[in-house]
Order: structure tokens, then sequence, then C-alpha cells
């Protein structure tokens, strides 16, 4: 059982899995293929971070134990950290790249178009803001999962590939979780009832531009990153991630 | 009392009344957004409020994207100004909601960011759509309208990447959302 109640578990969900995406996407800050890239990469981790900033606010409110965004971002181990499988996983190559931001994105997506109608109004706010930058991640890398899928054989090959990898994780995004019932149930995630299927329905009708097929239903394995359970890659990025702070504590510029 | 108090105490320390208020928002049409110093925070729309709060101004201030990494140097420069002119330590207040939106930039801004190599923002954020069609982009140095986009981001956040077909030259598209 979680100490928080389930409110503050969703904004620990929705800023950890935001942060851990934009941790993934810095790691590319000077290795992606092109400068256009590079830059637009940057720029999604950049709202990314804003975004995990302001929901890790308020849960840091929530949970008042005298911790702020930064103590909740640099000073939790893997266990603590509630974001999605799917985004801890490695970048591998531009297809696993794009195609990860891609199922995030989706996801994403149709979660904040389901916030902003929060009964809290806090949540509405931040996820109104959130679903304009979202909105230009979503449409960017829809448009690079069907270039690349709908593109040569080897782009095709790669992307093909990439969802096969990826696919095991997206159980996740496709089913609703204790929490997510629970904030449904509050009205703070209204219309949150159908949300796999409107990820479903968003991944489909990409997939089918690009001319990959969409997989059978993924199903769950033992890892949940709504409860803890995290595949080892997340440990190996908060280690990079958290170095600085654990190791020269309260440091700052 | 608060060390910044002692400075703002002389003689030109405004009192709270409504010919101050305009005087402030006077002020704040002279502070430039700090990555596109032609438009001031007051085109962009970013200051949605100024009042007096006791004998103290309240400043309320919406940041343009979620990680613009330039909002705390705004709200700074903000501060910083108010105070010189005479408007001691300005509270300062930043706010989420409603959000931001390039509707708030007024046509003083449109045509200064046109002016500087910068398109503005096409339409009315409202009207956009996930899938839907591109906007139409006018070229800020030729004024042709056959231009193309390169990458939906450019140099800051709140920028895509074009290129003028006609004249070959690369711009900032200042983006609609």
């Amino acid at each position: 059982m979680s100490k928080y109640d389930q409110l503050t578990e969703l904004l620990l969900h929705l800023g950890d899995s935001a942060i851990v995406q934009a941790q993934r996407l810095c790691e590319l800050c000077g290795h992606a293929p092109a400068l256009e890239e590079e830059v637009a990469l940057m720029n999604v981790g950049l709202d990314l971070v804003g975004q995990a900033r302001n929901w890790l606010e308020y849960a840091a409110e929530r949970i008042d134990d005298g911790r702020d965004a930064d103590a909740l971002v640099y000073r939790r181990d893997e266990l603590a950290y509630r974001n999605l499988l799917l985004v801890e996983q490695p970048n591998g190559d531009f297809a696993v790249t794009m195609c990860k931001q891609f199922l995030y994105d989706a996801w994403h997506y149709e979660i904040l178009n389901s916030l902003i109608h929060s009964s809290d109004e806090r949540v509405a706010g931040i996820a109104a803001k959130s679903l304009k930058e979202v909105t230009y991640h979503l449409k960017r890398s829809a448009d690079w999962v069907v270039r690349m899928g709908d593109g040569t054989d080897e782009s095709h090959q790669r992307m093909v590939k990439a969802v096969d990898h990826l696919w095991r994780y997206v159980f996740e995004l496709a089913q609703l979780d204790e929490t997510k019932q629970s904030v449904i149930e509050q009205g703070i995630l209204p219309g949150g009832e159908d949300l796999p299927e409107r990820w479903l329905a968003m991944v489909t009708q990409v997939f089918e531009r690009a001319t990959l097929g969409v997989p059978a239903p993924a199903p769950s394995i033992y890892l949940n990153g709504q409860k803890g359970l995290h595949s080892e890659c997340l440990g190996i990025l908060l280690a990079e991630m958290q170095f600085l702070q654990r190791a020269y504590p309260d440091a700052s510029w | 009392m608060q060390a910044g108090d002692l400075i703002a105490s002389d003689s030109r320390h405004a009192a709270p009344s409504d010919a101050e208020l305009d005087r402030a928002w006077q002020v704040l049409d002279e502070v430039m957004d700090p990555e596109v110093p032609v438009v001031s925070v007051t085109d962009l729309g970013i200051v949605r409020e100024i009042n007096w709060q006791e004998q103290q101004l309240r400043v309320v201030i919406t940041p343009t994207y979620s990680g613009c990494p330039a909002t705390e140097f705004i709200e700074q420069t903000i501060s910083q100004a108010l105070s010189e002119a005479g408007f001691g330590n300005p509270i300062m207040v930043q706010q989420l909601t409603p959000a931001w939106t390039t509707d708030w930039l007024n046509q003083r801004g449109r045509d200064r960011l046109e002016a500087y190599g910068i398109a503005p923002p096409v339409g009315s954020a409202s009207k956009r759509t996930l899938l839907g069609e591109d906007p139409v982009v006018r070229c800020p140095h030729c004024k042709s309208e056959h231009t193309e986009q390169l990458s939906e981001f450019g140099s800051t956040a709140c920028k895509a990447l074009y290129r003028c077909i006609d004249c070959r030259e690369p711009f900032d598209y200042f983006k609609c959302i």
C-alpha cells in the first residue's frame, strides 16, 4: 500500500514520466542525427522538464514533508519513482527514440485532454498548459513514425523492430491501473474510462498511415511503474541524473 | 522590513493610485523579452495583471512555455525595472491559469517580430487542430507566402524553423499556441 493518496500518486506518475522522458531526450544532446532534430528533441525535453516541475511542485506540497520538487527528482530511489515503464527504456536507434516518443505522446495527449476538465483546478490548469505543448510533440513524433514506417525498406524494418521491442511495455498505457480508476471516480480524471481506447485509436490511425501493423494487446508483466517496480534501466538513468545532487548535496549555481 | 525597502523608501516611492498603475504598465512596455529583444513583456501578453496590495505593487505574470528558461529572468527584470522607477519591491506572482496563448500577442508585437525577421503566429490558437493543415507562413524578409517548414522546433521553445522557397532565406516562425 502506498502511503500517499491517489491524487498524489497521479501527480507523481505524471511528473516522473515527464522527467524520465526528458532525461532520456537529454542523452541525445550532441548525438542526434541532424542539427534540426537535436534542437527539436531538446525543446521537447525542455517542455517536459517544465511540466514535471509543475506536477511535482504540487505533489511536494501534498506530501508536505519538507521536500520540494528538486528533492523529489534528485533524492528518490527507483522504488519511489512512479513513471511509465516505456519512458525509462533506452533510446536505441532513431526509430526506437521516435516510436517511444510517439507512444508516450499519444498517451500524454489523451490523458491531458481528460485532465483539462479535472475537478481539481490546479490539475486542470497544469494540464491546459501542458496540452498546448504536447500537441506539438505528438504532431512531430507522429510525422516521424509515418516518415520512417512508410519510408525506405531499411527505415520500415527499423520501425517494425522498434514497435516490436517497445510493445511489451505499453500495457500500462492500454490499461487503467488502480490509481487511475480511483481518480476517475473522484472526478480528477473525468472521461478517463476510455483512455486506453482513445490511446489505441490514435496509435492505430498513425500506424495505418505508417504502413505498420498494430500488435495484439500487450499482456501485463510483473513490472509496474505506478507501484515502483521498474526495469533495470531506470536505476542506471537515475544514477546519472542524480549524481551531482547525491555527491554534493544542495549544490547550486 | 526587507533589504530593498530602504532604497525604495526615497522621495520617488509610488503611492497606490490608478495613475501610478498606468505608469507601471508604461514601465513594463519598455521591458523587453531577453530572447526576442524587440518585443516587450506587455506586447507578449505575459503580464496578466498589476494591482496594489496595500502599499505594495503586485505583478502577475504567466510563463509562455512550461519549461521556458527565461521566465525567472523576466521576473527579475520586471521587478528591477519597477524598483528603479520608484515602485519599491513589487510582489511577483506566477500564474499558470489561464494558460498563455499567442492570441495575447498584440499587433505592435506582431509588427515588431516581423520587422526583426521572425514570422508572427498565423491564425488563432483556439482554432488549431492536431493533425490539420500547417498554416501558410509569410516570409518576414521578402513577404512571399511560398515557404516550407524545416522543423516544428527552433532556437527557442516558442519558435519553429522555416525556409522561404523564393528568397531561400531560413527564418524563425513564432508558433501559434
